[in-house]
């Protein structure tokens, strides 16, 4: 019964090869949220949020078509997270109960509140943009939207590590950069697919620096989740978080390249940075799923004190 | 400590600290393991008492443990550990008390090499087996990470000091699952909402002991209140350990713990992962406000860094 497994290659630091078991059952439940209802609210409020504080910028800096559309994918965007994160619900026509407290040591309660002020404020500067009415209002919930929208953003990666989950919660001080970097991707990409090529110089600098960030914060989550990070790079967790970086890389380099002379290939690489940014989220809920199922991820990170 | 934190570490008294301004004696169970003989009256007495549905009648085939783990319609399980070997670190198994026969040794063809076998005792017969047996339920925490992130309010602090889902707040939406570091509250699929072991909050309110423990027929399942308990624990690792059962040991019983001490713990015979418990668990909360911190400053890179993209850009246009 005290099931023995070997672990993989490289931890040397940890003396013990083996660990025990109640008859290899995982110890704690893994999340059972549906990956199509959270991990795409987790891409699509990113979208939202970041691409809120795009449409700001646009909005400032004159780029008006840019400003506009990104308001209208913001809008798209959260309403479909609302739609999703309804669904996902084991009883969907309470979901005003989310309301029902504030509660900071919840960051589902937060992020409740969040988005109950961001859809609003992402709405009205939607629907002031497209049919051009009260533009001063406009303005104001353009500011709040983007002001509110890296919070939607970055909470999520609170929401995922506040958790039991060793691929989770283990990379907690990273997980937040990992998702704020892939929602610059994504809305970067975004801006990229739908601005013109004489718009869109933020939205490819902006994929650099994204991917970049990505990266960089990917990696020191994996250095700080230890064996655990086994679950970041096999099975469909390794699939997607591979595919998520060959994406992002190839975007950004296609938009810093080419896109600001040809839209083809502006659009190309801005669906490349969506797809990677729909990739990472998704791959890193396949590693928390995967680190909830084996018991190994609970007990040797436990028995090696970290 | 001063500036006492109720996210983690000591914390006397949970249900003054949730806002019962008079709250009786806080409760608990101590599971004496080394008793249980694995009969599953205290199944059969929470599912009877709770009206909790049935959840599969199959054979796991793993040992005479059909039930599997805790659960939304499981609020007791009792664990059925086969042992033929010892469990590494040269820890071996142990004898339930005075008189009872001395079981199991190590099989040298699964004994890690260099370390040798270690059983002290003579009367270890080679290829024996023992059984541990272990009736596992909701740990009701001190810090209890399924309460603390529940964004409606439906998971609360009862006066007792234990933890209880309001079923008629639950809206399903998961979060408490995967933060319970035990594993032990789930949702039930056909109902949607969150289910775990209430204590028998119902049955403490009208003065009377959780149906588990009044059904247990050897004591192992006591229960009372969480300071008495945790005395007479006490006492009885040390009435084990001169009897020789070395390896006996709680669980949870340390407000020093990473959840603050459980209001549910246990006398166990070997480590806690045989079975099925998390060696060291941690309430996730106690690193929230960390993972707001980085939360915020993920935040502002994202804002400052697409602020940057626009600068650069209107510079770049700009020279041109």
């Amino acid at each position: 019964m005290t099931r023995t497994r070997k672990r993989r290659g490289e931890q040397l630091m940890v003396p013990r090869a083996e660990f025990t078991s109640y008859y290899g059952r995982p110890i704690i439940h893994a999340p059972s949220w549906a990956a199509r209802d959270i991990a795409g609210y987790f891409f699509l409020g990113g979208l939202a949020g970041a691409g809120s504080v795009f449409a700001a910028g646009a909005q400032l800096r004159d780029r008006p078509r840019t400003a506009t559309a990104m308001k209208v994918s913001s809008l798209a965007a959260v309403s479909l997270s609302a739609a999703a994160l309804v669904h996902d619900l084991g009883r969907p026509g309470r979901f005003a109960n989310m309301l029902r407290v504030f509660k900071p040591t919840s960051p589902m309660s937060m992020g409740s509140w969040l988005l109950g002020a961001y859809g609003p404020a992402a709405g009205a500067a939607a629907l002031s943009a497209v049919t051009g009415r009260l533009p001063r209002a406009g303005a104001v919930a353009t500011a709040g939207a983007a002001l509110l929208g890296p919070a939607l953003a970055s909470y999520t990666a609170v929401l995922a590590a506040d958790t039991a989950v060793p691929a989770w919660h283990g990379a907690h001080r990273e997980l937040p950069y990992v998702f704020t970097a892939s929602a610059t991707a994504a809305a970067s990409g975004m801006a990229l697919v739908v601005a013109p090529p004489r718009e869109n110089a933020p939205a490819r600098l902006a994929a650099v620096l994204a991917a970049a960030g990505e990266s960089v914060a990917a990696e020191a989550a994996e250095r700080r989740l230890g064996m655990v990070a086994e679950t970041w790079r096999e099975g469909r967790a390794g699939t997607l978080l591979r595919a998520a970086r060959a994406l992002t890389l190839a975007g950004a380099a296609t938009a810093a390249l080419a896109g600001g002379r040809s839209r083809p290939a502006a659009v190309l690489g801005g669906l490349a940075l969506l797809g990677g940014s729909v990739c990472t989220r998704f791959g890193i809920f396949a590693a928390g799923t995967a680190s909830a199922q084996d018991p190994k991820y609970t007990v040797v990170p436990q028995r090696n004190g970290g | 400590m001063t500036d006492r934190n109720l996210l983690s570490g000591p914390e006397p008294e949970p249900a003054r600290d949730a806002g019962h301004s008079q709250p009786p004696e806080r409760v608990g169970f101590f599971t004496d393991t080394s008793v249980c003989i694995g009969c599953k009256a205290c199944e059969v007495a929470c599912k009877e008492w709770n009206a909790i549905p049935e959840d599969g009648l199959a054979l796991s085939g793993m040992s005479y443990d059909n039930t599997q783990g805790l659960g939304a319609s499981t609020w007791r399980h009792v664990a059925f550990v086969e042992q033929r070997v010892p469990a590494p670190e040269g820890r071996t198994e142990l004898p339930l008390a005075e008189g009872a026969v001395r079981v199991s040794e190590p099989a040298p063809a699964a004994t890690p090499e260099g370390s040798p076998p270690t059983a002290p005792e003579s009367s270890r017969t080679p290829g024996d087996m023992r059984w541990l047996m272990s009736s596992d339920v909701c740990k009701h925490c001190t810090h209890a990470a399924c309460l603390d992130v529940c964004p409606t309010g439906s998971l609360f602090r009862t006066e007792f000091g234990t933890v209880v889902v309001q079923e008629d707040i639950c809206n399903g939406c998961g979060y408490c699952v995967p933060a319970c570091p035990y594993g032990v509250i789930e949702q039930r699929p056909d109902d949607g909402r969150a289910f775990k072991c209430t204590l028998c909050y119902d049955r403490l309110g009208a003065g009377q002991e959780p149906a588990c423990a009044k059904a247990c027929p050897t004591e192992s399942i006591q229960f009372g209140p969480l300071d008495e308990l945790r005395e007479r624990a006490a006492l009885r690792v040390d009435q084990l350990h001169e009897q020789g059962v070395g390896e006996a040991h709680l669980y949870g019983h340390d407000p020093e713990d990473g959840v603050g001490g459980d209001g549910a713990f246990f006398l166990l015979l070997d480590k806690p992962e045989v079975y099925g418990l998390p060696p060291d668990p941690v309430v996730t909360t106690r690193d929230l406000p960390a993972m707001w911190k980085h939360a915020g400053t993920a935040a502002l890179s994202l804002a400052g860094g697409i602020a940057l993209a626009f600068v650069l850009a209107g510079r770049a246009e700009g020279a041109r």
